[in-house]
């Protein structure tokens, strides 16, 4: 199993009316709820968890992309990223990703997931999301019937251009270059291991098994719903005949790790509302712009986001949203269960974990952390034993001897 | 008004192998019609009102209805392009061609890229101008129930009007037709439309030569009917015309005034 402790970013100071006095966390949220002041020292809190996560022995650290909301603060997930690189030495730094139709050229995601794994010494794993439509369409302006067009061809050049050793062109319909010649290019060769948020587009199953890619189903509902899901996506790799690797999958869960089952509830439960009721409070109108998803999709794809909007978080409390499996909270033995069962239900190799939980404090997110790596992660280390625990083609291939780090303070 | 039966078929354009629908009534002189964003609605009131005095003919946009070859149409050109296709595979004769929002966008481009070939322009509250101080309303992240009162000035008229013949949101199935039909269409809207609706239509319309008569509903909560006088301005042989108690659907809400408007000018 290969564990990623993942940092959504939220911004912590969203006042309790917030549900009332604001439609929407995204996209048209006033940005005067912004306080640049008290960000600089969120930004540096929440880079010490990544850091602090690793020293207590996670496989990765994790980053990714939004756009125009207070749910996620992080435009460039890139610079996070190049931070990291300084002060960690062993985790995997798990970029998930950078939203490839959004740039012009896209060839900069290229370099610059070249310049992280270059810095990193060979630590990058690349993510390529189609991106929410709040940030692809509407903060981002792409045209929601071209998006999935325009992903699929700044993919072909950001891996051609790793690839390549020499200049070439590049007549695309959206990107035109005369010269492509990435410089610098990434240490793992010929590309870093690339997962694929996915949400249920049933076109991104073929995509991952095309190109060998890790599909990461990022949801919020917990693993008893995904299961469908993630069953759909088997079925496929079955279909497809390839191997069944569980590292294939991976999966975000929202996890709180306490000394008892109570005392999870006493300590998060506040944390947990606010995640649910604040950060994911979207506007219905912005969560999926006409043409966003392929019609194959919304064929296939069981009404998905009528579903999640549909779900009445306000009224959920914290017994319907433990005994639902949304959150994987209790003591560590509560929480090594049923991170087993989920693991082994989806069949997953890659779990993305999410111990920083909306507003919830350094000292409690240190403490939730420390329980899951020294008590609930050693009991799950072993999981897929038929694999080795370990799937060379989808985790990180670090240079031998990459140069130590002197932090300059000291 | 007496019910007007339209007829439907389909025709395939040999250049990109679309197949369109084409919706006809009526008889007269020809009158070529370009939809909205929102397609036809079942019993449209403007098609019904206009086949009283012309022969209407009304092509569905590919993504519309059972038009088919969207992934062929991407940019402004794409669409003018096609719809100048269109016009030129049903043949018709010196037709007023008339186009509503998204349609006026795409009838204006037609007569400011073939000037010869489109000689009466009707445009009916068009899209693709647009003014700072005056935003057009970003209609791609409407709910549904927002929609009467965004395109209608009697928002429970337009409402019936709307969801006559529709079925039950409530069930699954339906509701999967109808988000297929939606995303359909809009995302194929959205593709001249979206984030904002315009593609440099503004540097064209001195080139439209045609008689253009341009019409706007007076309480248009979409598209400001400031707009009217910005069309009005940069087209040469322009005049407009502008609806009381009509909103952005205002061939539908007023379809008498509008016919009468189209018969006076032309």
């Amino acid at each position: 199993m290969k564990f990623t402790w993942f940092h959504l970013m939220p911004w912590p100071h969203m006042p309790d009316d917030f549900r009332q006095k604001h439609r929407s966390v995204w996209v048209d949220l006033p940005n005067r709820m912004y306080e640049p002041e008290l960000g600089h020292g969120v930004y540096h809190r929440y880079l010490d968890q990544l850091e602090y996560a690793e020293n207590v022995g996670f496989d990765g650290i994790g980053v990714n992309e939004h756009h125009a909301n207070a749910y996620g603060l992080m435009p460039s997930p890139n610079l996070m990223a190049a931070t990291l690189t300084r002060r960690t030495s062993r985790a995997a730094l798990v970029v998930l990703g950078n939203s490839i139709a959004l740039y012009n050229p896209p060839l900069r995601v290229a370099e610059e997931f070249a310049m992280l794994d270059v810095l990193s010494g060979g630590r990058l794993i690349a993510g390529f999301p189609v991106g929410t439509s709040m940030d692809t369409n509407y903060a981002y302006g792409t045209i929601p019937a071209l998006t999935r067009e325009k992903y699929a061809e700044a993919h072909e050049l950001i891996r051609r251009a790793w690839a390549a050793d020499e200049p070439f062109a590049f007549n695309g319909r959206y990107t035109k270059l005369r010269y492509v010649n990435c410089w610098p290019k990434p240490i793992q060769r010929p590309a870093p291991p690339i997962f694929i948020p996915g949400g249920g587009s049933v076109e991104t199953y073929d995509f991952c098994l095309d190109n060998t890619y890790s599909y990461s189903y990022l949801s919020y509902s917990g693993y008893l719903r995904a299961k469908l899901l993630m069953e759909g996506y088997w079925k496929r790799v079955a279909e497809r005949k390839a191997d069944e690797s569980p590292y294939r999958a991976g999966f975000a869960q929202v996890i709180c790790v306490a000394d008892t089952d109570a005392e999870a509830e006493k300590l998060y439960g506040p944390h947990v509302s606010y995640f649910y009721n604040r950060c994911l409070h979207v506007y219905p109108g912005f969560a999926d712009a006409p043409g966003y998803r392929t019609i194959k999709t919304i064929q296939t794809g069981a009404l998905s986001q009528f579903t999640q909007s549909g779900r009445d978080y306000p009224n959920m409390t914290w017994k319907d949203l433990t005994e639902n499996r949304y959150v994987v909270a209790g003591s560590p033995e509560t929480v090594r269960q049923q991170m087993e069962e989920l693991i082994r239900s989806l069949r997953v190799g890659n779990i993305f974990c999410l111990l920083h939980v909306g507003d919830m404090p350094d000292d409690k997110v240190r403490h939730s952390t420390r329980l899951f790596a020294e008590k609930v992660m050693p009991h799950l280390r072993n999981l897929w034993p038929e694999w080795n625990n370990h799937d060379d083609r989808f985790w990180v291939h670090p240079m031998n001897e990459p140069v130590p780090m002197k932090v300059a303070a000291e | 008004m007496a019910a007007v039966r339209m007829k439907s078929r389909l025709i395939t354009l040999k250049s990109s192998g679309a197949r369109i629908e084409v919706a006809e009534a009526g008889k007269g002189r020809d009158l070529l019609f370009l939809h909205g964003a929102g397609g036809h609605m079942l019993n449209d009131p403007l098609l019904a009102a206009l086949a009283t005095r012309y022969r209407v003919v009304a092509p569905l946009l590919p993504g519309y209805g059972r038009s088919v070859g969207e992934d062929d149409l991407r940019d402004m050109l794409d669409f003018t392009l096609h719809a100048l296709d269109v016009m030129e595979k049903l043949d018709l004769k010196k037709p007023i061609v008339v186009g509503h929002s998204m349609g006026g966008m795409i009838a204006a481009e037609m007569a400011a890229i073939a000037r010869t070939e489109v000689s009466k322009l009707c445009l009916l509250a068009p899209a693709g101008l647009w003014l700072d101080d005056h935003p057009v309303v970003d209609l791609f992240s409407k709910l549904p129930y927002e929609l009467p009162a965004l395109l209608f000035h009697d928002a429970e008229a337009g409402k019936k009007l709307m969801t006559a013949g529709s079925g039950n949101m409530d069930d699954p199935e339906f509701l999967k037709q109808f988000l297929v039909m939606n995303a359909r269409r809009l995302g194929m809207a959205g593709k001249i439309l979206f984030p904002i609706p315009d593609r440099g239509l503004a540097q064209r319309l001195y080139r439209i030569r045609a008689r253009t008569l341009i019409i706007w509903g007076r309480e248009d909560a979409l598209i400001p009917a400031v707009y009217g006088k910005a069309f009005r301005k940069a087209i040469r042989k322009a005049k407009l015309v502008k609806i009381a108690r009509a909103g952005h659907a205002v061939g539908q809400e007023r379809p008498d005034a509008v016919l009468e408007a189209i018969r006076k000018f032309f």
